[in-house]
């Protein structure tokens, strides 16, 4: 049962995976000198807000959240506790919120922008580079060249631009934010018409992003594919071009699978400025927020959603690999 | 090497590159004014030459000096970035490819975990523990991090080499293994290792912008990107001031856009597979000197600087591999 023990490997690798990226997580903000606690209470009195008696409770409650007196590998322990079981902890910022309800607001909206637009972008941008790399001529090159500007324009950039000449100056979208002022939201038609105009925007930037990215990944590996032994020979044999096509299609299409998986924190960190940008109520915004005010636990939260997002998505891709090509399943079981 | 022949796309990467290079060398000595200096009131328009070339920003700073002076720290940022990247991530491919047994596993088993961790996130965390980021100190950082999918593909192609003969005459001939690598390894990667470091180089300077639109960027610099940052938090987009946004959003498509075309065209030069219809024409190119497959096509640079390296299934020899 070669496929069996295939994925049972890929699941160890992804815990193993998982553990590091676990560690970071709680190492790398802890390198900070001196304690964070500390760093964050003197930014609350220093605004003045809070009176001894909130500031001395905060204090106390987070040294106790965190175990900050305890031995570090204690504090790991607690750490990987509190994560395995869903709790986040509580937010610096906006206490006495919980991190898990800051992420609950805010998830959906970019999990609603970023999904699609990563789809399509990516069935378009292959779609695209496949018959660029067939047709061949004029039409090759300027899809090409359009596609690497699209590639090689940070997405922010476009997303501004697009923001400047569409809303701003044409007048055509909303300006930023996800919904209109005095709506809330819920699910009904005339939210949902509503949203979707704020919609548009920030998706086409995320959009024609990876669709450039991915259109040049397709022309040129469907072109490599094209020179290669097999059609050459299959050619020679007098194979009809279509049949050829399709081979060739088959072979590129591999590296774009894997292509969308890792492509896809690229994606999620570009996305996340977009939401920026346009003012979007997702996990970007809500990064933003929590960099500028130091919320250390927000921060870490978001990139361990991030992280997971990044291993469930190379997961699959594994999986899928395992299924459709069998060199990849036969060379990692070592029967080869 | 008469067979050499540039294609226009590289003439173009080069004219683009030389002039943001010049910008960025040249910029700061001509501009003359201090980009931290207040010149005039809140995103006054463009006016004349002088510092009011392109307006000011919402310091009432001159957004021509922040321009110059923000095209130069990118530049620094993504050289010194992209070199320290590109020499780890050779060191660790060479030699887990060369050596393989336990060092390779080792080696390998690392590169695979940072490969799946995405870089940005290692970065944002490193540069939230940084209270003082200077830009030597975010160049370092990102050096540090974004070496795996070179490692990757460098470990990739060695293997491929250490098979070939002339390895074994070195090794008879009892060439020590630091002379073996640098000077019948080395070699055959090389056209490879440019070519990635163009990228990383170009992904270093998308990074640094990325973090710095997030709030993480230098401290004790402007960057393109702090440019950005400012321009957003200000509602200058929303206000319509464009020389506070255009100028640095068209400088750092350029600097990646030429970058990534400089690549693309070196990637034709090198790997002739690429070259549609060129290949059948000449003759004589014997397959036993062309590279160590060049892995299909090179890596690919998404949105947000994060390299991508060519497919992870790599460690498979595809179908007649060479």
């Amino acid at each position: 049962m070669n496929l069996a023990r295939y994925f049972l490997s890929k699941i160890g690798w992804y815990l193993l995976v998982f553990f590091v990226a676990l560690i970071l997580n709680f190492i790398l903000p802890r390198l900070i000198p001196g304690n964070p606690v500390d760093a964050l209470v003197a930014q609350m009195t220093r605004g003045g807000g809070a009176s001894g008696d909130a500031v001395k409770a905060v204090y106390e409650n987070f040294m106790k959240e965190f175990g900050l007196d305890q031995p570090l590998w204690k504090q790991f322990l607690t750490y990987v506790g509190n994560v395995l079981q869903g709790d986040l902890g509580t937010s610096f910022a906006q206490y006495p919120a919980s991190v898990n309800s800051l992420i609950a607001q805010a998830l959906p909206w970019s999990i609603a922008l970023q999904l699609p637009a990563i789809i399509v972008g990516w069935v378009v941008g292959n779609i695209v580079g496949a018959i660029a790399a067939f047709k061949g001529g004029w039409f090759d090159r300027g899809i090409f060249l359009s596609a690497l500007f699209l590639s090689a324009i940070p997405p922010y950039c476009l997303a501004i631009i697009l923001l400047f000449v569409a809303a701003v100056q044409g007048g055509f979208f909303p300006v930023g934010g996800a919904y209109s002022f005095g709506l809330s939201p819920e699910f009904s038609l005339a939210f949902f018409g509503d949203a979707i105009t704020y919609f548009w925007l920030p998706f086409w930037s995320i959009v024609l992003v990876f669709i450039g990215g991915q259109a040049v990944g397709m022309r040129s590996m469907a072109i490599y594919e094209n020179g290669a032994d097999y059609v050459n020979y299959g050619r020679g044999l007098g194979l009809r071009d279509n049949t050829a096509v399709r081979y060739i299609f088959r072979n590129a299409m591999l590296p774009q699978i894997t292509g969308l998986a890792l492509s896809i924190a690229g994606m999620i960190a570009g996305a996340l400025i977009i939401e920026l940008v346009f003012s979007y109520p997702g996990l970007g915004s809500l990064l933003f927020a929590a960099i500028g005010q130091s919320d250390y636990p927000v921060i870490q939260a978001i990139m361990l959603i991030l992280t997971i997002a990044m291993l469930i998505a190379n997961f699959f891709v594994d999986l899928l690999y395992g299924i459709i090509d069998p060199r990849i399943r036969a060379a990692q079981s070592g029967d080869r | 090497m008469k067979s050499v022949s540039f294609t226009p796309r590289f003439y173009v990467a080069a004219v683009m590159l030389a002039i943001v290079l010049l910008i960025a060398i040249i910029g700061p000595l001509v501009v003359q004014t201090d980009p931290n200096a207040t010149v005039g009131g809140l995103y006054d328009r463009p006016a004349g030459w002088g510092p009011l070339l392109l307006g000011t920003d919402n310091e009432g700073q001159s957004v021509i000096a922040n321009l110059v002076y923000g095209t130069r720290t990118s530049l620094i940022v993504g050289l010194l970035a992209g070199t320290i990247a590109t020499i780890i991530g050779l060191f660790v491919g060479i030699v887990a490819g060369f050596r393989g047994g336990l060092v390779d596993n080792l080696l390998s088993s690392l590169t695979n975990i940072f490969l799946v961790i995405p870089v940005i996130i290692v970065v944002i965390l490193l540069s939230v523990a940084l209270d003082n980021r200077s830009i030597f100190t975010l160049a370092f950082v990102m050096g540090i991090t974004s070496w795996p999918w070179l490692a990757r593909a460098v470990r990739a192609q060695t293997t491929s080499v250490r098979t070939r003969e002339h390895i074994d005459v070195a090794m008879m001939s009892g060439a020590n293994l630091p002379s073996i690598l640098l000077r019948d390894v080395l070699p055959y990667l090389l056209s490879y290792v440019v070519m990635a470091f163009v990228l990383q180089v170009s992904g270093a300077i998308l990074l640094e912008s990325t973090l710095s639109m997030l709030g993480l960027g230098p401290t004790n610099a402007v960057s393109l990107g702090i440019m950005l940052y400012w321009a957003i938090a200000w509602g200058s987009v929303r206000t319509g001031a464009w020389w506070a946004f255009v100028p640095p959003t068209v400088m750092l498509t350029i600097i990646s856009f030429s970058l990534l075309l400089l690549q693309s065209s070196l990637d034709e030069l090198f790997n002739p597979r690429l070259r549609r219809g060129k290949i059948r024409r000449k003759k004589g190119a014997d397959p036993r000197f062309e590279l160590p497959a060049a892995e299909g096509p090179s890596p690919q640079l998404t949105a947000a600087g994060v390299v991508e390296g060519p497919a992870p299934i790599q460690d498979t020899p595809k179908e007649g591999g060479r």
